[in-house]
């Protein structure tokens, strides 16, 4: 159970963390006319592709007492970042990160650019157009956003195993758990917690495709 | 706000489009604008509305002096291009853009955030009403019909007291009557502010129904400016005539001069079709395009006698179609003639397809088109 409160703790810092980044820079790639866009863009869908082992091997590196982030973090706060549950954070949000932006850009460019026009004649500038118009109407994509990634952070292993190590409490997420006690031939445990797993998902993506098919937003078009 | 009274709208604009295909296209005009309505017409892909685009600011012109008054709104030879939000330039939309989440009351207050909570319930309240909306306040754009959905884009533009409100097709779609009754609001809106006013349309009964002014714009330049009159009873050029409701169109040779009647002969479409229009500037055998409104052709069953009219045709009908409230005859003279009759009219002289008739033209309804 401790495993489970760790891996949902987790999710949770981690797709609020995301929301966070992931909205200014979806909204950059949503409405930036730059033609190099695209290596940014790459550069985001990267962790979609990459085994997450790579992705783990060079977040460890780089959190390492030798590494960039490790040093500035061992300088700032006089320990180390690595087999950290802040460690697990920072590699989580590197990991999920397509799938807090891309739905996100995808709801941005989904909104009709001549309510924005309309929103720039009536005198609103592009803080207050995001706020009255954008977001509101890209709350399906937001929505989405946020479950995604709360869900794909409960779910990841290979990452976790690589920059948290396997620390009862500080970075033994459920997935790891189960696979301890598949290890150790606890298949009545290990069956327990990947139902629970089994049943969050499910939940996690009805959640998400109800949002999409606008059940609840009301004033689509009826 | 106050003491901006009868500023004028003017406008230099050069602006280039590039699309896929090789062919670019030019925006390049010289326009003012005076309060009151002056009506912006030409056919789709004139450059009507990359022209309100420039002067909203939503576009930025490769060139040019847009000014309202002496407020310089953009000058590309001093680098100024003053950000949308700071224009106060109201824009109607050909699609609204209404914001779907937001009420009527929340569309309408949208631009309004400046005030305070008070003064800003006034002024919804006041132009709700002044544009007969005020039972939709609650509403969202979804569940509010064409005619209404108009009215509130109308109301909250209107409610930011701009300098110039610039209107893209906003009534399309609307029957007449309608149509006349939020003209009727927006012209008793305007006698008290007193805004220039540039609405764009491609509809000929609009710039009837509208018009103090016309500005008629093709291939991304004006052609021509003044009264409705003016501006479309002598249409200069073909695509001009088109869009103006001229339905007939047609390559003539001009014959002969008959300065002492005012007329010379033109031989339509090298067919046996001769008729009288108004001198022009066209040399005997120089050819020459003639444009007839439908509904300025009589359609008689028998020869017609003692007449002013000096085109007489025979014909027979090829076919009869009804087009709501009129119905639309092709006739053979040769040429093929649209003559717009009314169904009562069919029914009192049994017309039928294939009868034999005859066709009356008076010279002034047939005009020269470049």
């Amino acid at each position: 159970m401790e495993a489970l409160w760790l891996s949902m703790k987790l999710a949770s810092c981690v797709a609020a963390i995301l929301l966070l980044i992931g909205m200014p820079v979806a909204y950059w790639l949503a409405y930036s006319r730059w033609r190099g866009k695209f290596l940014l863009e790459s550069l985001v869908a990267l962790p979609l592709v990459l085994p997450p082992t790579v992705l783990g091997f060079y977040a460890l590196v780089a959190m390492g007492p030798r590494g960039p982030l490790g040093k500035l973090w061992i300088a700032l706060f006089g320990h180390g970042l690595a087999f950290t549950f802040t460690g697990l954070i920072l590699a989580s949000v590197l990991y999920s990160f397509p799938f807090a932006v891309q739905p996100l850009i995808v709801s941005f460019e989904g909104v009709d650019r001549k309510l924005l026009d309309a929103s720039a004649v009536l005198g609103a500038g592009s803080w207050r157009t995001f706020w009255r118009v954008i977001l509101p109407l890209s709350l399906p994509g937001v929505i989405t956003a946020a479950v995604l990634s709360f869900a794909h952070t409960l779910g990841e292993f290979g990452v976790v195993l690589m920059v948290g190590g396997d620390l009862a409490g500080v970075t033994r997420t459920v997935s790891i758990d189960i696979y301890d006690r598949v290890q150790s031939l606890q298949y009545a445990e290990a069956n327990g917690m990947a139902l629970v797993l089994l049943a969050i998902s499910f939940c996690v993506l009805s959640i998400v495709y109800a949002v999409n098919r606008r059940v609840w937003t009301p004033w689509a078009a009826k | 706000m106050g003491g901006e009274v009868n500023v004028m709208l003017t406008a230099r604009i050069r602006k280039e489009r590039r699309n896929e295909a090789a062919s670019s296209f030019v925006l390049e005009v010289s326009i003012e604008v005076s309060t009151g309505i002056t009506i912006l017409f030409g056919a789709s892909g004139a450059g009507k509305s990359t022209l309100l685009d420039c002067v909203a600011g939503v576009t930025r012109p490769d060139e040019g002096r847009i000014a309202v008054g002496s407020d310089v709104l953009f000058d590309s030879s001093l680098g100024i291009h003053v950000p949308v939000p700071k224009r106060r330039i109201a824009y109607v939309f050909q699609t609204l853009a209404l914001f779907p989440h937001l009420t009527a009351e929340e569309n309408v207050a949208y631009g309004l955030n400046h005030l305070g909570e008070e003064q800003r319930r006034e002024r919804v309240e006041a132009i709700l009403k002044a544009f007969h909306v005020e039972k939709l306040r609650k509403q969202r754009p979804g569940e509010i019909s064409g005619g209404e959905k108009q009215r509130i884009a109308l109301a909250r533009s209107l409610v930011t007291e701009p300098r110039v409100l610039l209107l893209d097709e906003p009534l399309t779609g609307l029957d007449a009557e309608r149509k006349a009754a939020i003209v009727d609001d927006l012209r008793a809106w305007n006698t008290a502010k007193g805004i220039p006013i540039l609405y764009v349309t491609h509809s000929r009964e609009e710039v009837d129904a509208l018009g103090e002014r016309v500005i008629a714009l093709e291939n991304g330049g004006v052609v021509s400016a003044g009264s409705p009159m003016d501006v479309l009873n002598a249409p200069r050029r073909k695509k001009l005539a088109q869009a103006a409701g001229f339905e007939n169109l047609f390559g003539a040779s001009v014959l002969d001069h008959r300065e002492a009647d005012g007329v010379m002969r033109v031989k339509l479409q090298d067919s046996a079709c001769e008729i009288e229009v108004p001198l022009g500037y066209a040399a005997a055998g120089s050819r020459v395009n003639i444009a007839v409104r439908a509904g300025d052709i009589l359609l008689a069953t028998e020869r017609p006698r003692g007449l002013s009219a000096r085109n007489v045709m025979e014909g027979r009908i090829l076919s009869l179609e009804q087009r709501g409230t009129m119905v639309m005859a092709r006739v053979d003279c040769s040429v093929t003639f649209v003559v717009h009759i009314t169904p009562g009219a069919v029914r009192a002289l049994e017309l039928t397809a294939g009868r034999r008739v005859w066709l009356v033209l008076k010279t002034y309804s047939c005009h020269l088109v470049d």
